[in-house]
């Protein structure tokens, strides 16, 4: 593992300069800003708070780890980060955009351009080949055929599975699938790529692998931003923020959470 | 996404379950079929009727007049005494009405009956005996293979002679040639003067299983032994002249029965556009009723489609939710699940096409019933099989498209 401090990341004062303007568009760098961002459930009558206000300022190219344990609220950040959700409160900006105010439809259009995911189980469709699956979001962006095609081969040769496209999942490893679905969520060249435990279901060599191609990532220039609740995974990352009841309890480089988890 | 992207979606969906898939086609491919088979069958019938039967049966510019209608639905109870009660036609009304047909106007009498007849080569057989006058093979189309028709004498006299149908021919002279030879009916011989060519058959009946002989001679004891006729046949020479020959056939038959100008006929006159309306009567009753039960069996293959789209959605709740994740709209979803319910009930109503153009197929080969497949009939139910998947699918899509993405994604 490299030392993670050779990499550049966001300073905390920086952080606290952008989110200290409530409503104002942040600058171009900023990829992902959230002011005072809340979610509430209401679970049979008992209203859950999941997000308790969470301020977050993520520059591009920054490789960002978000962890806490069961119950901190990770999920919920993740579910608000891609677009999957809205909040109950509070400003999230994606790449200028304000999206905490979006319909439902533009929330798809912004999942479609700005955010690719990878999911803990793939989340491949079973029955279409390895080339569809990649092919699927550009899909729904429009893109025709021909281009679709040639856009998915780069870049599922991007994660060398150039000679299983025309697999399918059940046909393909463990690691092989996730690969396939990193694939895909470059296709489309999102500003974020959001992981959800991208490494739940694998065994450590193959996570190994995956976090690889991860750090590869980042070095191109991808936003990466993970969610893990496993301090070895998250100790990849080159920023790590860790959740704790609905708020965020620490924000440090690699180095000073590697060092407080005794990694 | 595009209609075209869409449409292959679902062939693979399809394709994908090709059982589940079979049996849910099913009721739309059963409802399809049968209503191409049921409209084949009346489609086939009245181009039948139009084309072929009212004209050479009836001929063309030709009416008859009868004691009343022959061709007419309802018939009430009181119609029917009514008719009853009227006099008969008897052949002493040919010269009535002869004597007012125009120059160039051709007529005939027609008396029918079932008799046996025996020859010496064949045992007893029921033929269909006509006992006729005037120029009766010219108007009913009667061309013959070999011999001769009557003579204006033989017909005059009312000679044994006969000419008789291919059916007959053969029965009771298997590999002879029954030109001079004689067949008994009711103790009497007849010579064979002449053989009809083959008319083929109406409804499975046979319409070569036909003896004609003069009106005078001793056959119309045995087909109207009132003296009466069945009818009497004109033919003009043009529609036009036809329409004047019935009024003057109808005034001169009024004046011989003394009908006062307020009484209604007491005869009837068909043409073949009358024997065609009330086809055409009967051709809007069957259709309605021949396509109500195939409708039904439609709206049950919908419900089916709705059904197993519900399931669908249900089992695929996971696989709307990666496409929400990925940018999948509402409109997508919808018409994802649109699509493909449209695909699986159009494909359903393809399948049924083909099986009931193939048993129309088959009852026009084994059945005497003539069917034709009409192109509207086939184009409708595409349609009919679209438009039934839409319906059935706007529910189950509209359901899949409304799935919160998390929830979908959560699931297992």
């Amino acid at each position: 593992m490299r030392n993670t401090d050779e990499y550049p990341i966001s300073t905390t004062e920086e952080r606290e300069a952008v989110v200290a303007t409530a409503g104002a568009a942040p600058e171009e760098d900023w990829v992902i800003v959230t002011r005072g961002l809340k979610r509430e459930y209401d679970m049979g009558g008992e209203v859950v708070r999941a997000l308790r206000g969470v301020d977050l300022a993520i520059r591009r190219n920054e490789y960002v780890a978000i962890m806490g344990p069961s119950g901190s609220g990770k999920s919920t950040l993740m579910n608000l980060i891609g677009c999957l959700d809205t909040p109950n409160d509070g400003e999230y900006w994606l790449n200028g955009q304000l999206v905490s105010a979006m319909s439902d439809d533009q929330l798809a259009r912004v999942r479609n351009k700005e955010i690719g995911f990878v999911f803990q189980t793939f989340n491949l469709l079973p029955r279409a080949t390895a080339l569809h699956n990649v092919e699927l979001p550009l899909v729904y962006a429009g893109v025709p055929g021909e281009e679709r095609r040639r856009r998915a081969e780069e870049a599922l040769e991007r994660v060398q599975l150039g000679a299983r496209m025309l697999h399918k999942p059940n046909e393909l490893s463990g690691g092989q699938r996730q690969r396939v679905a990193i694939a895909r969520a470059l296709v489309n060249r999102p500003s974020i790529l959001l992981a959800d435990e991208p490494t739940g279901n694998l065994d450590s060599t193959t996570s190994e692998e995956i976090m690889k191609v991860f750090e590869e990532l980042a070095d191109q220039g991808q936003t990466v931003i993970m969610v893990t609740h496993e301090p070895d995974i998250a100790a990849h990352a080159r920023r790590v923020i860790v959740l704790r009841d609905g708020v965020i309890a620490s924000d440090d480089k690699r180095s000073a959470f590697t060092q407080k988890v005794g990694l | 996404m595009p209609l075209f992207e869409a449409v292959r979606l679902a062939l693979a969906t399809i394709r994908a379950q090709k059982l589940k898939s079979s049996f849910t086609l099913l009721g739309v491919t059963i409802g399809v079929m049968f209503l191409i088979a049921v409209v084949s069958i009346v489609e086939g019938m009245s181009k039948y009727m139009e084309e072929d039967f009212a004209g050479r049966l009836l001929g063309v510019n030709t009416f008859t007049l009868h004691r009343f209608p022959w061709f007419n639905g309802n018939v009430t109870e009181e119609m029917w005494r009514e008719w009853q009660r009227r006099p008969r036609i008897y052949y002493s009304d040919l010269r009535t009405v002869t004597s007012v047909l125009p120059p160039g106007t051709r007529y005939a009498v027609e008396s029918q009956d079932n008799v046996r007849a025996i020859s010496p080569y064949a045992r007893v057989r029921q033929v269909d005996a006509h006992a006729v006058d005037g120029d009766y093979f010219t108007i009913k189309h009667y061309d013959l293979t070999s011999g001769r028709t009557f003579t204006q004498q033989e017909l005059q006299l009312g000679t044994t002679s006969m000419v008789i149908g291919s059916e007959v021919a053969s029965y009771f002279f298997p590999n002879l040639d029954p030109l001079g030879r004689e067949l008994k009916i009711g103790g009497i011989p007849y010579t064979i003067i002449g053989v009809i060519a083959r008319q083929g058959t109406l409804f499975g009946l046979s319409l070569d299983k036909m003896v004609i002989a003069p009106y005078k001679s001793p056959l119309h004891r045995l087909t109207n032994p009132k003296g009466d006729v069945d009818g009497i046949l004109v033919q003009s020479p043009s529609e036009l002249a036809m329409n004047d020959a019935m009024e003057q056939v109808r005034e001169v038959m009024r004046g011989q029965r003394h009908l006062r100008p307020a009484v209604p006929d007491n005869f009837a006159m068909e043409t073949s556009q009358s024997a065609l309306t009330f086809i055409m009567k009967l051709k809007r009753m069957l259709m309605v009723a021949g396509t109500a039960l195939p409708a039904i069996g439609l709206v049950v293959g919908g419900l089916v489609i709705m059904n197993i789209m519900l399931v669908a959605v249900a089992e695929r709740t996971r696989e709307i939710g990666i496409r929400k994740a990925l940018g999948a709209k509402r409109r997508d979803i919808l018409s994802q699940f649109l699509v493909e319910a449209a695909t699986l009930s159009t494909l359903g109503a393809v399948i049924g096409i083909v099986a009931g153009a193939a048993i129309a197929f088959a009852i026009a080969k084994l059945s005497p019933l003539p069917t034709h497949v009409a192109l509207w009939s086939v184009i409708m139910a595409t349609l009919l099989g679209t438009t039934v998947g839409v319906v059935a699918g706007v529910y189950p899509a509209s359901r899949a498209s409304r799935l919160d993405p998390i929830a979908a994604l959560r699931q297992e």
